[in-house]
């Protein structure tokens, strides 16, 4: 006889049952919100037995829910509005302060032609638009941490790129959090780019230090045939913060997708991209670079899935970790049986700079298609001696000469940004993160 | 007072003693080969002079111009004038050259307490050495010494050599993986570094690298020790004898 094993409700399960049930029910979203509700409660927090997350246990990390943010006041605006990360990129500018759209901050006059971008509620009252964004909300698969997300949805933003239409100028999404008392966040972006178009869209998460907040972000993309979509994400939150966020994506035929991801912030974070490739030939290039100290504890998490015929997907990733900090990349590779001369290479590279940094690198393929080209790798390993030694015997400072090799190592994931001036803009912070780090 | 003074130095690696009390003096404008068969330390002496962590010193001194050497960092050991040439340079996948060379010449400088060089000022400087030791732009564009043939590695050496402006050059078997057109390039590289205030260790195997960079004195090492100490016509010497005697009566 099997007897059915209760999990015991964490306290931050049963708070965010409590918080988000208390939510007032609205408009088309009421029976959505309700379902991924009791999904929710259902699933509880992913932890160590749930495959995905094995590394990264949310019972064990986070223990307690912090309050939902309230509507931020004047003091909280003008605190956003000092936010300069990424200010230099010349980009058209979204925000969020904790977690309401605030227009006073953001810049959507004068729009391109082609381009449409409105809020999460201005879309849901858009009879058009209702159909395909409710299909779009409740996808068929989909974890508990994303269910807490639509559970809580509340705003967002809704961007669209007309087929053709190229938008040269980058959109900044901020999303920011304010204030000295933790908060519990979510936010919803969709981007939907038409065919043949092109648009760059940058996504950035900040918020204060010594506060333990908890942001919950998800990023929906649907590239149409033929499209170029660029995402950079920066997630620069408080050292006390604990950061959720996915990016859902499919792209059809011939299109291209980047995807670039500094983490530097959060005490606890997790990304998950699943990513489908879903027309013939499409290309897509997934990196990031994660640099790590004291205690942080960050998660990359990747499903690239190719179900048709002659994709080709690069994933490249580079984890610096010092201190005693904890890496986690996961990243699966799935070729379907229709997906024949499909072309995946996925790389993920880990420096360890502390003496108790750990690192758990778990690259997988499951290929299912017999005329495929698909290679993974992995490398975990420390500062090279011998180069340390070269770069020192020429004069060349202990700090600086590690400096400059750290910044090689993740200088090469860095230069998959595309577009110049973002790529400068994410490699200086990236520069500010080793100058501020202390040697041993 | 010498140049470069190393009294009795006994260093190992691991268990392995390798300098078994090595003494030799090198006074400014002077140029010293070092000569000795496989095995005999020469190696390890460079590593030794010039800091590094893996040999572990167990007795004696080194001095430039009278400061201990071995209490100082690499880096500190750079700043003060010594220089090593690497036997094997290491190359540095996704560091450029330039800027590597400019990261090293003004870290120098600042510890010199001299002005860090202008990019307009460093620039012309690098173009002009680089130049003298035909080494091409396109190389100095490239990760340092990523792609590098041998002889190219070896004139990146005497570049960095030229940029840094040391008071002590100690050459690890440069002439090591060397053609003759090479070997002649890079030692025209080191007599035109050749003045009344530097000094130069030249370390080799064979003689043919010192018919073009002429010593003043010549030290035979064996066993990590030096055994016999004499002019540049004790080269020729062992060039017709060989080193069998000096292995086998150390």
């Amino acid at each position: 006889m099997n007897a059915e094993v209760k999990m015991m409700r964490t306290a931050a399960e049963t708070q965010y049952a409590d918080a988000l049930g208390a939510l007032p029910a609205t408009g088309a979203i009421r029976g959505l919100r309700a379902k991924a509700l009791s999904d929710f409660i259902e699933k509880g927090l992913p932890h160590r037995r749930v495959e995905e997350w094995k590394y990264t246990d949310l019972r064990v990390l986070m223990r307690e829910m912090a309050p939902l943010a309230g509507k931020p006041d004047a003091g909280a605006i003008a605190e956003a509005k000092k936010n300069d990360v990424l200010a230099n990129i010349g980009a058209r500018e979204i925000v969020f302060v904790n977690g309401t759209f605030v227009a006073e901050l953001s810049n959507l006059k004068g729009l391109e032609k082609g381009l449409s971008i409105s809020t999460l509620s201005d879309a849901l009252s858009n009879d058009a638009m209702l159909p395909q964004l409710l299909a779009a909300l409740n996808p068929s698969k989909y974890d508990a941490v994303f269910a807490l997300n639509t559970a809580a949805l509340n705003e967002g933003v809704v961007i669209e790129v007309a087929a053709g239409a190229q938008i040269t100028k980058p959109i900044h999404i901020r999303h920011i959090v304010t204030g000295t008392s933790p908060v519990s966040v979510f936010g919803r972006v969709f981007v939907k780019a038409g065919k043949k178009s092109q648009a760059t869209v940058v996504q950035s998460h900040t918020g204060p230090d010594a506060v333990a907040y908890q942001t919950n972000t998800v990023l929906q993309l649907s590239v149409a045939d033929d499209a170029e979509l660029d995402i950079v994400r920066v997630q620069a939150e408080g050292d006390k913060a604990i950061h959720l966020s996915m990016t859902i994506g499919a792209a059809g035929a011939q299109s291209r997708f980047r995807s670039f991801t500094l983490t530097t912030g959060a005490s606890v974070s997790r990304h998950t991209v699943p990513f489908a490739f879903a027309g013939r030939d499409m290309r897509a290039l997934i990196s990031g670079a994660t640099l790590l100290r004291h205690k942080q504890h960050a998660d990359m998490t990747l499903e690239v899935d190719h179900a048709l015929p002659g994709g080709e997907s690069r994933e490249l990733f580079k984890t610096v970790l010092d201190d005693e900090t904890r890496g986690v990349f996961q990243g699966l590779i799935i070729v379907r049986p229709d997906a024949q001369k499909t072309d995946g290479r996925m790389m993920s590279a880990a420096l360890l700079l502390g003496e108790a940094a750990e690192m758990d690198n778990k690259p997988e393929l499951e290929i299912f298609a017999d005329d495929v080209q698909c290679a993974h790798g992995a490398t975990t390993g420390a500062l090279d001696d011998d180069l340390m030694f070269y770069l020192r015997a020429r004069g060349i400072p202990k700090k600086e000469a590690e400096s400059l090799l750290i910044q090689s190592f993740f200088g090469e994931a860095i230069e998959q940004i595309e577009n110049e001036k973002i790529r400068d803009a994410v490699m200086t912070r990236a520069g500010k993160w080793l100058e501020e780090r202390s040697v041993k | 007072m010498a140049l470069l003074e190393v009294k009795n130095l006994q260093a190992r690696v691991e268990e392995k003693e390798i300098l078994r009390g090595l003494t030799l003096s090198v006074n400014a404008g002077e140029v010293h080969a070092v000569m000795g068969p496989n095995g005999s330390g020469k190696s390890t002496l460079s590593y030794v002079l010039a800091g590094k962590s893996d040999y572990e010193v167990t007795g004696g001194t080194a001095t430039l111009e009278g400061e201990d050497l071995l209490e100082l960092e690499p880096d500190e050991r750079a700043a003060k004038g010594l220089f090593l040439a690497f036997q094997y340079p290491i190359e540095i996948p996704g560091v450029a050259s330039m800027t590597f060379l400019r990261t090293a010449v003004n870290a120098v400088r600042k510890k010199r307490g001299e002005e860090e060089l202008s990019t307009p000022d460093f620039l012309r400087l690098v173009r002009e050495k680089a130049k003298e030791l035909n080494i091409h732009q396109d190389m100095l564009k490239r990760p340092v010494n990523v792609g590098f043939s041998g002889g190219e590695k070896k004139r990146n050496e005497i570049l960095q050599m030229s940029l840094l402006e040391p008071k002590m050059c100690v050459l690890d078997e440069t002439d090591s993986g060397l053609d003759i057109d090479a070997l002649k390039i890079v030692a025209d590289g080191v007599n035109r570094l050749r003045a009344k205030n530097r000094g130069f260790l030249v370390i080799t195997h064979y003689q043919r690298l010192l018919d073009h960079i002429v010593p003043d004195v010549v030290h035979v090492m064996a066993k990590g020790k030096i055994v016999r100490t004499g002019g540049p016509e004790l080269a020729h010497e062992l060039e017709a004898k060989g080193y069998a005697a000096y292995e086998t009566a150390a």
